[in-house]
């Protein structure tokens, strides 16, 4: 560890470094993950959003090793949970990391559970793993769990099956697991994208509310810039499998400076004002990486795009305090007001 | 569950009935004479007479009724005195065998055990190499083990066991002479030395037999393995941390598990039914081969008695597997 930062860096629950993903297909590779850095500190909450195909999902597996691999190679780079490099870790260490000290929580609460398995028996499998409780200490530990995670009558639900809940309450079993063992760090890859609105809200209250009591970080990945604008502390923007902005969360929603940031924002429709004429969309595809990036990925949807765009990639720059970006633009350096009037 | 068994086997009795008397229409439609094969010498009065006292000349609908009675109720009670000693059943008339006028329950039971030792060793050492072989080779998709595995069923499964049977006897028998040809119904395993003559006799048939049903079976494993391993809750399962054993032989095995024994349960009628050919190559005196010489022989009492047997076996095991089904899938609940 360099000597000059080791004042910042210990205070990092979670530090990625030049991360690099590819998956190995049969029409060549494609490059997923490419130079992610950031770092995550304890009890923050860190929104990642992106569109779908922007790597969100696969740079928060990729730390854990949860992607299948083959396809899958994490290439390069660092992962350091409290200083201690994952990708070089031994699988039989990184097992202990992930349900002990790296808690996780999927998209998709009804595929997620086990249907054959009651939920005591779900939840309490990590517990008796990594938190070597016998039975009874475990099933105990499972109904705090569930009364944690707000579902009633939390003991009388352990023999229940994953089919007897509701979508609401199987994530709320899926935070559970996820919780069980008093995790450093809570990856949530899109918790709530497939419940609904009042669902969503619940969800999102309950985690707020267990990062208060529990004082853990949380990885929150999403699309939905509304949600981040709620609970996040600080954002991520992902475009290509890279970070092209970072910020706090008022002035990356304030004063965003790369481009796709400002097109993100602009889809979002709002509900007071004159209504627009039709949903904002970016146009065009997000790219699908054949090799490692050589000029800035956004360029061929960006309004802003010039020479330099084509020819290099934008490396993140800091454009004010603990607010990077990734643009060449003179408008990502000067902030908003000089975009609009030279747009 | 308790309920939904009951109910179906209440359902499975007008079925059964229905059977019977679908079996008993088509045995009686099919060409053939229980007389074909007296002697020409015997004259055609003394046939005539002979099919009379088959009972051949009533009607159609009497000799139904007569066999129902004699298989529901005669042979159940003659089952009963025999474990008991009682006397329910004494002067009725069992059902009968054309060929050889012993009862055919009495035949069915002396020729039951070869068929049970020789294809039930086959079904379970089918079962216990085809479920290890289905997992890994799914574990393992399209590595060096999976290719071998799918040329290996591939082959198991095209060619017929009367090749396979002839070849593993010239191969194994004739020009190794490591095990018999043929399977030795008189031997009586009293010994340490007998026992290791049954296991030889019985191993080229449980080969044949084995090679065919593990062919199947290691496919359904592997397709039924392959549909579960990509699941969502695999990766909770090994983001929690869990060992890949565990992972695999607990999370996903569970799951796999439902399709194949499903088809498992399915397939057990078939033991009881025999391997006709295979059973004919190997020359195992079982029911595949009763039931063949009984075609052969115009022995309708007791082809229709063993078809309708196979008839129960398999309605019965098709509720067994609806309930392993619901005993092993919690969301699917039958009350």
């Amino acid at each position: 560890m360099p000597q000059g930062d080791t004042g910042s860096e210990a205070q990092n629950v979670l530090d990625v470094r030049d991360l690099h993903t590819v998956f190995r297909t049969r029409s060549g590779e494609v490059h997923a993950v490419n130079s992610v850095n950031f770092s995550v500190k304890p009890g923050e909450l860190l929104g990642v959003v992106g569109e779908s195909g922007s790597g969100k999902s696969v740079t928060m597996m990729s730390l854990i090793g949860l992607l299948p691999s083959p396809p899958a190679e994490v290439r390069s780079g660092e992962v350091l949970l409290d200083g201690e490099d994952l990708l070089k870790a031994s699988p039989a260490r990184l097992r202990d990391v992930r349900g002990g000290e790296i808690g996780f929580i999927f998209q998709d609460p009804m595929t997620s559970l086990n249907p054959v398995f009651d939920v005591g028996f779900q939840i309490m499998e990590p517990i008796r793993r990594h938190m070597g409780l016998n039975k009874r200490q475990a099933r105990d530990r499972a109904i705090e769990l569930l009364d944690l995670v707000g579902i009633p009558g939390a003991a009388g639900r352990l023999g229940d099956y994953p089919h007897q809940f509701s979508g609401g309450m199987r994530q709320r079993v899926m935070i559970a697991i996820a919780l069980a063992c008093d995790p450093k760090v809570l990856i949530a890859d899109e918790p709530t994208t497939a419940l609904d609105v009042t669902i969503q809200a619940q969800i999102l209250e309950i985690i707020e509310d267990l990062r208060q009591k529990l004082g853990m970080a949380i990885v929150w990945i999403t699309h939905d810039l509304g949600v981040v604008a709620g609970i996040a502390d600080r954002v991520l923007v992902m475009y290509g499998g890279q970070i092209v902005e970072q910020a706090p969360v008022h002035p990356l929603f304030n004063d965003p400076r790369h481009p796709y940031t400002r097109a993100l924002l602009k889809t979002v429709p709002s509900v007071s004002g004159a209504r627009a004429a039709k949903l904002q969309v970016i146009a065009g595809q997000p790219p699908i990486l054949g090799a490692a990036p050589s000029a800035c990925p956004f360029r061929d949807r960006c309004p802003l795009v010039f020479d330099r765009c084509h020819q290099q990639n934008p490396p993140r720059e800091i454009v004010a305090p603990g607010h990077d970006a990734a643009c060449f633009h003179p408008s990502a350096r000067t902030g908003r007001e000089v975009a609009e009037a030279s747009a | 569950m308790l309920t939904f068994t009951f109910r179906r086997l209440l359902y499975a009795i007008p079925t059964l009935l229905f059977i019977s008397l679908v079996i008993f229409l088509l045995l009686d439609l099919a060409p053939g004479d229980p007389m074909a094969q007296m002697p020409l010498t015997v004259p055609d009065e003394v046939k005539a007479r002979m099919r009379e006292a088959l009972g051949l000349g009533e009607p159609i609908h009497i000799r139904y009724w007569k066999w129902l009675v004699q298989f529901f109720w005669v042979e159940p009670l003659h089952m009963l005195d025999s474990l008991l000693g009682t006397g329910f059943a004494e002067g009725s008339q069992r059902i009968l065998s054309w060929q050889t006028r012993s009862p055919v329950v009495d035949i069915v039971m002396q020729r039951m055990p070869q068929t049970l030792w020789v294809v039930g060793t086959a079904y379970v050492v089918a079962i216990l190499i085809a479920i290890p072989v289905g997992i890994y080779s799914a574990y393992r998709q399209y590595s060096l083990f999976d290719q071998a595995g799918t040329f290996v069923t591939m082959v198991g499964f095209s060619v017929p066991p009367f090749f396979s049977g002839v070849l593993v006897i010239i191969i194994f028998a004739s020009q190794l002479g490591w095990f018999p040809s043929i399977y030795d119904t008189r031997l009586v395993v009293d010994s340490w030395s007998d026992f290791g003559l049954q296991v030889r006799q019985m191993f080229l048939p449980v080969m044949v037999l084995a090679l065919q049903i593990t062919s199947q079976l290691s496919r359904f494993m592997r397709a039924s393995m392959l549909d579960n391993l990509n699941q969502d809750y695999v990766r909770t399962a090994r983001a929690k941390g869990l060992r890949e054993k565990t992972v695999v032989l607990v999370h996903v095995l569970r799951n796999s598990m439902i399709p194949v024994v499903t088809v498992i349960a399915l397939g057990v009628p078939s033991i009881f039914g025999g391997a006709i050919i295979t059973e004919q190559v190997f020359k195992v005196n079982g029911i595949g081969q009763l039931l063949i010489t009984a075609i052969q022989g115009n022995d309708l009492p007791m082809v229709q008695t063993l078809t309708f047997i196979f008839a129960v076996l398999i309605v019965l095991f098709n509720l067994i597997a609806d309930v392993l089904y619901g005993i092993l899938d919690p969301r699917i609940r039958y009350d």
